[in-house]
């Protein structure tokens, strides 16, 4: 029953956090009401650590970009727009290059006849080529994005 | 066909490897949250193979290699587009989708468009092309059963939809999740260890196969005398004159002639005779090395390239997955590594079409050709190695039908349970079994067509509906949800019209032009021109809260703006303290 008590951290539980501190002002409630009241002391000391870590600065941004205020409206526009543009041209890059496959096979055929180690080199372009490219192209976007939210972040925190 | 025991050991392994992780993974599924998005905890490694997984259906494990026997190069382009389809996925929807917080297709679009009757619309939609895919997944189960023991098809559809169904409702999304990621293993695995084994005997016979080396000019050729009986009625064409022997009667198939044989018909071709091939398929080995000959072939391979690029993205049960991750950034790094495990394993089902070509050429007469990847084990390795080749591949193949199927049946099953009824675990459960229903009858009723092809249709259904949505809903802020239903109508309403069309010109001489057949190069750009032409004509209608609503979408993960919009539906799924049963973990 006292289970709900302390934290649990990966089915472990964790001490006491006043363990060991020589603040004690309340004795021992538990026995009488384990249930509702204690749980919620130790998040709050959880939340007092954490925020610190965020300046004035950053919090009034991220309200101005809540609020939709002109600035923030055209900070989130400008990040969608970069964004927008990256994909669009990854897109197009891949796009390019597997589109002009077919075209190339069909307007100049004798292209279909040239071998590499006795595979035909349309196989290789289409059986092959491909996955490494779309990985490839993934990978890039993912670091491209990962790169502008990173900014993006870095922006509104100064 | 005879029983083959080893297959038959194997399938019910997967079945019941496939039912124990469910239920183990299923004992913590107690809420809603629990059931349509596994509590979006699923880590991108996991999800990734468990998306790979579930991409892997009938039409890729079995389809591909059929395709590449019949068809040769041009069949290629399908393992391209479909994976192509997770980069396009990728850059314009993932992390947007996410972030969106939505826990469904049609969730997302009244999140952003504000609008009860889209939402309701749309269900239909994903209802439909849900059951469109799910079909194929149940036909090639009883095909795949019917190969390695002697039963009537109906029993593989029956016997996949069960497994599924029961797996499904015992803990929706939670229960899949794994099994599909231990699904995607286990299908690489079931087809990576034939192909080595089948390329080791092909280099070991001089790189020739017994119906003659793919680098010759005419069709492949039988190499003893053969009888081939007819299951389904084909239209069959010959490269150069053939004596036949059609039910005792003999005669001389003549090049530039449609031979149409009916079912149920033995045809007997004497040792060294040429391979008569489907209609639809390349006649001889040159055509089939060759890609894009006419240009025919050529727009109709740009519409293909169309409808799977785009068409992955509207795929209910793919979009379900992404609606897991954790967050954006994870959504966006599962897609990566989803490129990577679909790129591994598309390399294999490439090859074995082309082996099957050269060892079991009697399937382009039977026009069976999706059993390609079951017969060219036991057809090259004869004896019990042979056998037990099949019994990988046909472990592989079921892994497919199971996983594919299952994810289906939670998307759809969600989104009716959420939508139609109360969004209760109940609600969820009777929804799974209405769903679980309807494609396994039709499965039983509806012949049986090439596998990739109806799957074809079911992307270029999907590109041309909720693609166009996607992608201007998260990028384009003029967007109306006038719009979003007059691009979903006409989309929609021309792709079915070219299924219909294109029914009727198979029954009736085959007279429909490339467009019919690969419809996406015209209706997704169509779709595209009436979403935006509408919406700017309705201008009035763009939703008071799109520039929250953009905000939500593209905000980087660290700044908190995502909500859950499950969560504030159906409350979040309480934390059960593990001692609840008396069972303790670690």
């Amino acid at each position: 029953m006292t289970d709900d008590f302390y934290r649990n951290v990966g089915g472990i539980r964790e001490p006491d956090p006043t363990l060991g501190k020589s603040v004690q002002p309340e004795p021992a409630p538990e026995p009488v009401l384990p249930e509702p009241e204690p749980p919620p002391r130790v998040r709050r000391q959880r939340v007092v650590l954490a925020e610190p870590s965020r300046s004035a600065g950053s919090l009034r941004a991220r309200v101005e970009l809540e609020q939709q205020t002109s600035w923030g409206e055209l900070l989130i526009k400008d990040l969608i727009k970069v964004q927008l543009r990256s994909g669009v041209a990854l897109a197009l890059l891949v796009l390019a290059v597997l589109g002009a496959l077919p075209a190339v096979f069909f307007f100049w055929p004798s292209f279909t006849d040239l071998r590499f180690v006795g595979i035909p080199l349309p196989w290789l372009l289409l059986g092959v080529a491909p996955f490494p490219l779309l990985f490839g192209v993934g990978l890039w976007y993912n670091r491209l994005a990962e790169r502008h939210e990173r900014d993006f972040v870095d922006m509104i925190e100064n | 066909m005879q029983v083959n025991p080893w297959a038959l050991t194997s399938v019910g392994l997967v079945i019941v490897v496939t039912y124990y992780l469910g239920r183990r993974t299923s004992r913590f599924a107690r809420s809603t949250h629990d059931f349509l998005v596994a509590r979006r905890t699923v880590r991108s490694r996991r999800n990734a193979a468990a998306i790979s997984g579930e991409y892997i259906s009938a039409a890729s494990f079995l389809g591909v290699a059929g395709l590449v026997l019949k068809e040769g190069a041009d069949a290629l382009w399908f393992p391209i587009g479909f994976t192509a389809g997770y980069l396009a996925l990728m850059l314009f929807v993932a992390a947007p989708l996410r972030r969106s917080g939505a826990y469904t297709l049609p969730d997302f679009l009244e999140a952003r468009l504000g609008s009860a009757s889209l939402r309701t619309f749309s269900t239909w939609f994903v209802v439909f092309i849900g059951i469109l895919y799910m079909l194929p997944q149940l036909q090639g189960a009883g095909l795949a059963l019917k190969t390695i023991m002697p039963a009537p098809a109906w029993v593989g559809s029956v016997l996949v939809t069960v497994v599924v169904a029961i797996n499904v409702m015992g803990g929706g999304m939670r229960a899949i999740t794994l099994v599909q990621a231990f699904q995607y293993w286990l299908k690489l695995f079931a087809l990576a260890v034939p192909t080595f084994v089948l390329c080791v005997v092909f280099f070991g016979s001089g790189g020739s196969g017994s119906a003659g080396s793919l680098g010759q000019q005419p069709p492949p050729r039988f190499t003893d005398d053969t009888t081939v009986s007819i299951e389904t009625d084909v239209v069959l064409h010959v490269d150069r004159p053939t004596l036949v022997r059609v039910d005792d009667e003999e005669t001389v198939w003549l090049p530039g002639t449609d031979y149409p044989v009916g079912t149920g018909t033995e045809l007997f071709f004497a040792e060294d005779a040429r391979v008569p091939v489907v209609a639809d398929g390349a006649l001889t080995n040159e055509s089939w090395l060759r890609p894009t000959k006419d240009s025919t072939d050529l727009l109709s391979t740009y519409s293909l390239m169309f409808a799977l690029f785009l068409g992955t993205m509207g795929l209910p049960h793919v979009l379900v997955r992404f609606y897991t991750n954790p967050d954006g950034k994870a959504a966006r790094r599962t897609t990566v590594q989803v490129l990577l495990l679909l790129g591994l394993f598309y390399l294999f089902p490439v090859m074995i079409g082309a082996l099957s070509r050269m060892y079991v050429p009697e399937l382009l007469v039977t026009g069976n050709t999706d059993a390609a990847v079951l017969q060219v084990p036991s057809a090259m390795v004869p004896g019990v190695f042979g056998q037990i080749l099949v019994a990988i591949t046909a472990a592989g193949a079921f892994a497919a039908f199971l996983a594919t199927a299952s994810g289906l049946l939670v998307s759809v099953s969600g989104v009716i349970a959420t939508d139609l009824l109360g969004g209760k675990v109940r609600d969820f459960r009777v929804a799974t079994i209405v769903v679980a229903a309807i494609p396994a009858g039709l499965a039983v009723l509806l012949p049986i067509d090439d596998l990739s092809l109806t799957v074809g249709m079911s992307f270029a259904l999907a590109a041309s509906t909720f693609c166009p949505l996607l992608v201007l809903g998260i990028w384009w802020r003029k967007l109306t949800w006038l719009g979003a239903m007059a691009g979903m109508s006409v989309g929609g309403g021309l792709v079915l019209t070219a299924v219909v069309l294109g029914a009727i010109s198979a029954r009736t001489g085959g007279w429909a032009p490339w467009f019919i057949e690969q419809p996406a190069l015209i209706t997704v750009p169509a779709a595209f021109l009436f979403t935006i032409v509408v919406s700017l004509g309705t201008a009035r209608r763009v939703p008071d809260d799109v520039n929250a609503v953009m905000l939500r979408l593209h905000a980087p993960d660290p700044l908190g703006f995502m909500r859950d919009r499950a969560v504030a539906r159906f409350g979040k799924a309480e934390e059960r303290v593990r001692t609840g049963k008396g069972r303790h973990r670690k």
